[in-house]
């Protein structure tokens, strides 16, 4: 996928610190009495990818709508490139809603330059971008197809395409995974990387961990309304300690003693944390003890094993249901 | 592609309202116009029409089957011969009122019983006149006897000599009006136009309505939601429905005017309606046109905010279909209200009917056909602008607090309002 949108001048990744694309504190929102969303902080620097993780009804979307001022919060201030009042500044942002809906009587590049024209785009230069655009994803042919002509993958295109044309400078879009085949999410992964390079901030909510573990530099993990970790995700599998297996020739011996408190035998193996002290004092030990070491291999967390730790086990399984249910 | 592209980079703050109501105007009115359901919605006032002739025919075949004003004569043939024709010396002048009279066959026996021969069904005679010209009978239902005792009284008469064969002719002398009945005139004027404006709205503002639901059903609401201002969504959508209807009331003028030039004498001839006859409103046909044009806009725009505020107020399409028959009720019960204070100008019924938005097109379109200040509608063209727009605002923030809820999340429990308050303590 030849993708170019935006302009790849504009900010780049730049290294060191970046300024704030997204700064929400302490959102809160109720609907009806019913907390959907309690004190969400979430900062996303220029020109990030961000991932919004949780299972369905965690408070993604609501986040998600208070962030864009489609919703107003009750409580708490949100900020997008500084501006109080993100429904002022829509022409440099990009949405694209997790209910998917297009005009079934319109033609796909009339789709394209309406959604444009919706940002303050004018239609011909909609109509222009958004042939290009089709040409790239290879769609011309569909571009004076009437929307219910078109399969659902090319539906999604051509919507995610319009929510592109004017160019944002930020893209949030809701669990844009869902719905589509293997290959199409292969080419949206790619799509995403593509608009960080060049500088365009993007921020997606997903209930797959693997999206997110693949393309986001940094996540918040939201369960319950609440966000329990919002950081980069590196430093979320950072907090679970390391996980060493170790395969021995003896099974029993004074070297046993070495092993850490929670080390736990399954089979052949032993599994436990990295110690704080690191590998080498046990190693030594283990070799002084004659355990006779086939094997030692140092595992990191991933970023499922970090949700676990952060949001649960309850929150875990109901992601891992969401997706299941996703893939059936 | 990517010079080209941010070549033309756009300012960063978002559409201005009147901007954004236009993106979405032009999308709905060509959406709309070029769709099927605007045939349809072209075609549809033929649908009443085309029942009501089809009834009308019916019923009036039905009726003159079902109530017959034919009389059957049963007196003696000199008789008969007499009576039919006095029945047509005085036809001339007292025409509908006469019977058609027609000798009964089965009389010309001796032992004829017109009560039995009636009572048996036979024939479809409205009543018999039996009897001679000096002392006729009739043998009848009660209403049937009652009903043409005296004018077969009256033919009998004629028919014997006893009663003028002609009466002397009446001068007459037409004036154009009076203070009553130019009063009487107008109020009809003044119904005919609040029918009409009514009707015209109903058939509608329903399209505002379907339009939303349809914009729910596609799911792009929140597209839009997420760009521009609801407020401008809202005005979009009337405004595009409002051309459509004025391209609907366009079409529908125009084949009218086009049947009436080929066939309006016809008409008038056969029906007696003749609207150039019709009298004229206080404020004179240009500028009573003019603010129907006018009036007609504003209470679409009126009942369009409203079933758009209601589409706002529903997340299903069920809902927003349940929630309209109330609105549709109250437009009804509105409308009656506006009817009757035609006959009631300056009562307090009157200018409460004026101040309420929705009736107020209603009321005023009566005024100007009773009376012929005209500053009163500049007032009151104000007024129902600043109520559409009022009640798009509520709408829209209504949608934004109703309806863009997601999820089932949260872990807070919903409230117990009622029960706390119901509690003591």
């Amino acid at each position: 996928m030849d993708l170019a949108l935006g302009d790849p001048t504009k900010a780049g990744n730049p290294a060191g610190a970046r300024a704030l694309a997204i700064d929400a504190r302490g959102l809160v929102k109720r609907f009806d009495g019913t907390l959907a969303v309690d004190g969400v902080d979430i900062a996303v620097e220029e020109g990030a990818i961000y991932g919004i993780l949780g299972p369905n009804g965690a408070g993604k979307t609501t986040t998600l709508r208070m962030l864009l001022g489609i919703i107003d919060p009750d409580q708490g201030v949100r900020r997008v490139f500084g501006h109080d009042r993100p429904h002022e500044i829509a022409r440099l942002i990009g949405y694209l809603p997790e209910e998917r809906g297009l005009y079934p009587a319109m033609k796909a590049i009339e789709a394209i330059a309406f959604m444009g024209a919706l940002r303050g785009l004018p239609l011909a230069e909609g109509r222009k971008r958004g042939l290009e655009l089709l040409e790239q994803h290879d769609l011309a042919h569909a571009a004076q197809r009437q929307i219910r002509q078109l399969s659902k993958g090319m539906a999604q295109t051509v919507q995610l395409l319009g929510t592109l044309v004017h160019h944002p400078r930020l893209v949030v879009l809701d669990e844009p995974f869902s719905g589509l085949d293997a290959i199409n999410q292969g080419k949206l992964e790619a799509m995403i990387r593509r608009l960080a390079q060049q500088g365009t901030t993007v921020i997606f909510s997903t209930h797959v961990i693997h999206h997110a573990e693949r393309l986001c530099e940094s996540v918040a993990i939201i369960a319950g309304g609440k966000v329990p970790y919002a950081g980069s995700v590196e430093a979320a599998r950072d907090r679970i300690p390391a996980q060493v297996r170790l395969e021995t020739r003896a099974r029993e011996g004074a070297w046993l003693a070495a092993l850490p408190p929670d080390a736990r035998r399954e089979g052949d193996l032993f599994m436990f944390s990295l110690p704080d002290t690191g590998v080498e004092p046990l190693l030594r030990q283990l070799i002084e003890g004659d355990a006779g070491i086939l094997s030692l291999s140092i595992e990191r967390a991933g970023l499922h094993d970090a949700f676990v730790h952060i949001a649960g086990e309850a929150a875990a399984r109901a992601l891992a249901e969401d997706a299941s249910g996703e893939a059936k | 592609m990517s010079e080209a592209m941010s070549a033309s980079s756009t300012p960063d703050s978002r559409l201005p309202l009147a901007s954004a109501a236009w993106v979405v105007a032009r999308r709905d009115f060509l959406a709309v116009l070029f769709s099927r359901a605007f045939l349809f919605f072209l075609l549809g006032p033929l649908f009443p029409v085309i029942v009501g002739a089809l009834a009308g025919g019916i019923s009036g075949q039905v009726q003159r089957e079902a109530t017959s004003s034919e009389i059957a004569l049963a007196m003696d043939g000199a008789d008969n011969a007499a009576m039919i024709a006095a029945g047509e010396t005085l036809r001339p002048q007292l025409g509908w009122m006469l019977p058609h009279l027609t000798p009964l066959p089965q009389a010309g026996g001796a032992g004829f019983d017109a009560r039995a021969f009636l009572e048996q069904k036979r024939g479809n005679y409205a009543a018999i006149a039996e009897g001679s010209l000096a002392h006729p009978e009739l043998v009848g239902t009660s209403e049937q006897v009652e009903r043409w005792q005296g004018t077969i009284g009256l033919i009998a008469a004629t028919a014997a000599g006893t009663s003028p064969h002609t009466f002397p002719p009446v001068r007459t002398e037409l004036v154009a009006t009076s203070a009553s009945a130019e009063r009487s005139n107008r109020i009809r004027t003044a119904q005919a136009a609040q029918m009409l404006l009514f009707l015209l709205t109903m058939l509608l503002a329903g399209m505002v309505l379907s339009n939303l639901v349809e914009e729910k059903a596609n799911k792009i609401i929140e597209i839009l939601a997420a760009a521009i201002p609801m407020d401008a969504v809202f005005m979009g959508k009337l405004v595009a429905m409002l051309g459509v209807s004025f391209v609907g009331l366009a079409v529908w003028g125009g084949l009218g005017l086009a049947f009436w030039s080929l066939a309006g004498d016809a008409v008038v001839l056969r029906t007696g309606f003749d609207p150039a006859a019709l009298p004229a409103p206080a404020v004179g046909w240009p500028w009573f046109l003019a603010l129907g044009v006018l009036y007609f806009a504003m209470a679409y725009l009126l009942l369009g905010s409203l079933f758009l505020t209601i589409g706002a107020m529903a997340a299903t399409v069920r809902e927003v279909q349940t929630l309209s028959m109330p609105v549709t009720m109250m437009q009804l019960m509105v409308f009656f209200i506006a009817a009757y204070t035609i006959t009631q100008p300056g009562t307090v019924l009157e200018l409460l009917a004026i101040a309420f938005p929705l009736s107020s097109p209603f009321a005023m379109m009566a005024r100007a056909a009773l009376q012929d200040a005209l500053w009163p509608h500049a007032l009151a063209l104000i007024w129902q602008g600043l109520a559409v727009l009022l009640i798009v605002r509520g709408g829209s923030r209504l949608f934004r607090t109703r309806v863009m809820k997601s999820g089932k999340g949260g872990r807070g429990q919903p409230r117990r309002r009622w029960f706390r308050r119901a509690l003591p303590g």
